[in-house]
């Protein structure tokens, strides 16, 4: 078997490395420009940046694998939903937090949050809550990265490895490794203009992957109708997707209000009109890229491929390998399909160790203690640790399916969300109503996510939800955010309002133009 | 029309619910199963709501606000800083 794809996917590789010391050229040294690139990326990398780190290995890997095991209504799920719900955050919350953040210099969530609602230590609650909830973020981008990367090179080192294949925890230590050097070299705005290469060159590969799938299954048409005369649930959503479950699932979206490098990736911005590319163009984005997956992985039901649904991550992976016999063209969709997973791991890389720096060591012994230098080699080793325990879990996890512990990940974050939304738009809301929301929100996750086994598929209230056809029940993102707004808004009530000064601040008339 | 366009938004909100294409097995254009077509001219309705909501719900004040001096010393100020220093 030819080595060559290895070879196409080690070339991007080092040139992502190239890229890194291209824009290190670009770096001014500060802690600034590190940390937000001075707040001086415009619409069109905006856009890129912010889609190709919300496009990871679970919208490529991770959504041809569901719609392998539940059929068409993965789309519905995910990508239609995040279309509407996405660009709304962006629009709502992401301008009048940039707004703020360009105003008073915030780089991160932990300083806004505290300074809104009047509390030094909210920091130190939100600061492990959020990086506990980044970790299975990144938990999912090098498990993917291995499960692609295994799934196309098997049979490639039949003497040297299990089954032939590059283990996964040396594509995940390679990925890490390539990221955290990158990162490294040029902070958020080599991660952006990163983040821009790689979304390139994963939605072209990707529509290159789907037209070469489509004729080398004998067409569109022959690919789906395989699909009808075999395996013909997957065309509907009839006995895969209860309608319950479809609606709630709409919760999920609302993650990227919290995402912590989101919120730093919307500082990036020039100005607010960066903004508009991205709210208009992402639901578009997302289509372009999950609509070829959806297919692929409904035509590999209708091959039928033969892989177990419990290893649906390795369907994307046997696909290309098994179909498409160019090494090259092997070697440029493997590529493809790590650059969508490296574009989210390196927001995250940067945010985890911006937090670190800014909202736990600068914020306990003060902003004068160390000197720019010294704060970015303090954020890297944090990131640095971050990365190897996410690495030594992922070891202990191979395996497991990416889309619903994706779905964890994101029901946390998104279960979170009025407390962001409260803190632009309702200025009643209080410290101890904050705490209290985020408290119980972090308990209710876990007790759900500890019974689901870690990480596994979950609806809650099947037996009076479920009909005699058709299994469903509530997300329990669902359950977690009603828990969070209902605490907010009582214990909020229940207390002191915030104080004029606070008020003042971050209500000013001039922000009345927002839409509430 | 700002109006207008938060309407659009909830409406699009409820034609998510698509219970009508949800047991149909048809394929458009001989490949493509329908209830997928209804999403993907879901996503398409909604960058055009979206593009609607930046022509006619900007929020245009916003921007020198954010261009002005802040009003305080850095993100350290405010309520964060005062609790520490208490």
């Amino acid at each position: 078997m030819s080595l060559i794809p290895l070879y196409v996917v080690g070339a991007y590789l080092f040139l992502l490395l190239i890229l890194g010391v291209i824009c290190s050229r670009f770096f001014r040294g500060t802690s600034s420009d590190y940390f937000v690139a001075s707040r001086s990326i415009g619409p069109f990398v905006l856009l890129m940046s912010v889609f190709g780190t919300t496009m990871t290995a679970f919208a490529l890997v991770g959504s041809t694998g569901k719609a392998y095991a539940d059929g068409i209504g993965t789309y519905g799920l995910m990508a239609s939903w995040s279309g509407l719900i996405h660009s709304a955050v962006f629009f709502l919350v992401g301008i009048k937090l940039w707004a703020v953040g360009k105003r008073y210099g915030y780089v991160t969530q932990c300083q806004y949050f505290r300074a809104r609602f009047e509390s030094s230590k909210l920091g130190y609650l939100l600061f492990p809550i959020l990086v506990g909830l980044v970790v299975p973020y990144l938990l999912i981008g090098v498990l993917g990265a291995g499960a692609v990367v295994s799934g196309v090179t098997r049979g490639m080192f039949p003497d040297t490895f299990e089954n032939g294949a590059v283990p996964a925890w040396l594509t995940g230590a390679a990925v890490c490794a390539v990221v955290l050097l990158y990162v490294f070299l040029s902070g958020v705005r080599g991660a952006a203009w990163a983040n821009t290469f790689q979304t390139l060159v994963f939605m072209t590969t990707g529509i290159i992957a789907f037209v070469l799938v489509a004729r080398a299954l004998g067409g569109l048409a022959a690919a789906s109708e395989a699909v009808a005369a075999n395996d013909p649930n997957k065309l509907a959503r009839q006995h895969e997707i209860g309608k319950i479950q479809f609606f709630t699932y709409c919760f999920i979206p609302l993650s990227v209000g919290m995402f912590p490098h989101l919120f730093q990736n919307w500082l990036t911005a020039r100005s607010a009109k960066a903004f508009r590319l991205t709210v208009i163009a992402h639901p578009v984005f997302i289509m372009v890229v999950w609509v070829p997956c959806i297919l692929i992985g409904i035509w590999a039901a209708g091959m039928p491929l033969g892989v177990p649904e419990e290893r649906q991550n390795t369907v994307l992976g046997a696909m290309v390998g098994r179909l498409l016999q160019d090494p090259w063209l092997m070697g440029l969709l493997t590529a493809g399909i790590l650059a969508a997973i490296m574009s989210s791991l390196d927001s995250q890389f940067m945010c985890v160790g911006t937090m670190f720096t800014n909202d736990i060591v600068v914020h306990a012994v003060g902003e004068d203690r160390f000197s720019d230098k010294q704060k970015l080699w303090i954020g890297r080793g944090f990131v640095i640790g971050v990365v190897a325990v996410t690495y030594v879990i992922s070891l202990f996890a191979a395996g497991r399916a990416i889309f619903p512990l994706a779905v964890w990940c994101f029901s946390g974050f998104g279960a979170l969300f009025p407390v962001v939304f409260a803190a632009v738009y309702w200025r009643r809301a209080t410290k101890a109503g904050i705490y209290a929301a985020v408290i119980v929100t972090a308990v209710v996750w876990f007790v759900l996510f500890r019974m689901s086994g870690y990480g596994g598929e979950m609806l809650l209230f099947t037996e009076w939800l479920s009909t005699d056809d058709q299994h469903d029940g509530l997300m329990p993102v669902a359950v977690m955010f009603t828990a969070c707004l209902a605490i907010l808004v009582l214990v909020s009530l229940a207390t002191s309002p915030p104080s004029a000064a606070t008020i003042q601040r971050f209500f000013p008339k001039a922000l009345k133009g927002m839409p509430t | 029309m700002r109006t207008v366009v938060w309407l659009l938004v909830a409406l699009l909100f409820v034609l998510h619910q698509d219970f009508w294409y949800w047991d149909d097995r048809t394929l458009l254009f001989g490949f493509l199963p329908i209830g997928l077509a209804y999403h993907i001219g879901f996503s398409i309705a909604a960058a055009g709501v979206w593009a609607l909501a930046v022509k006619f719900a900007w929020p245009d004040t916003v921007e020198a606000w954010a261009e002005q001096e802040g009003d305080a010393d850095g993100p350290e100020a405010a309520g964060g800083a005062g609790e520490r220093a208490g």
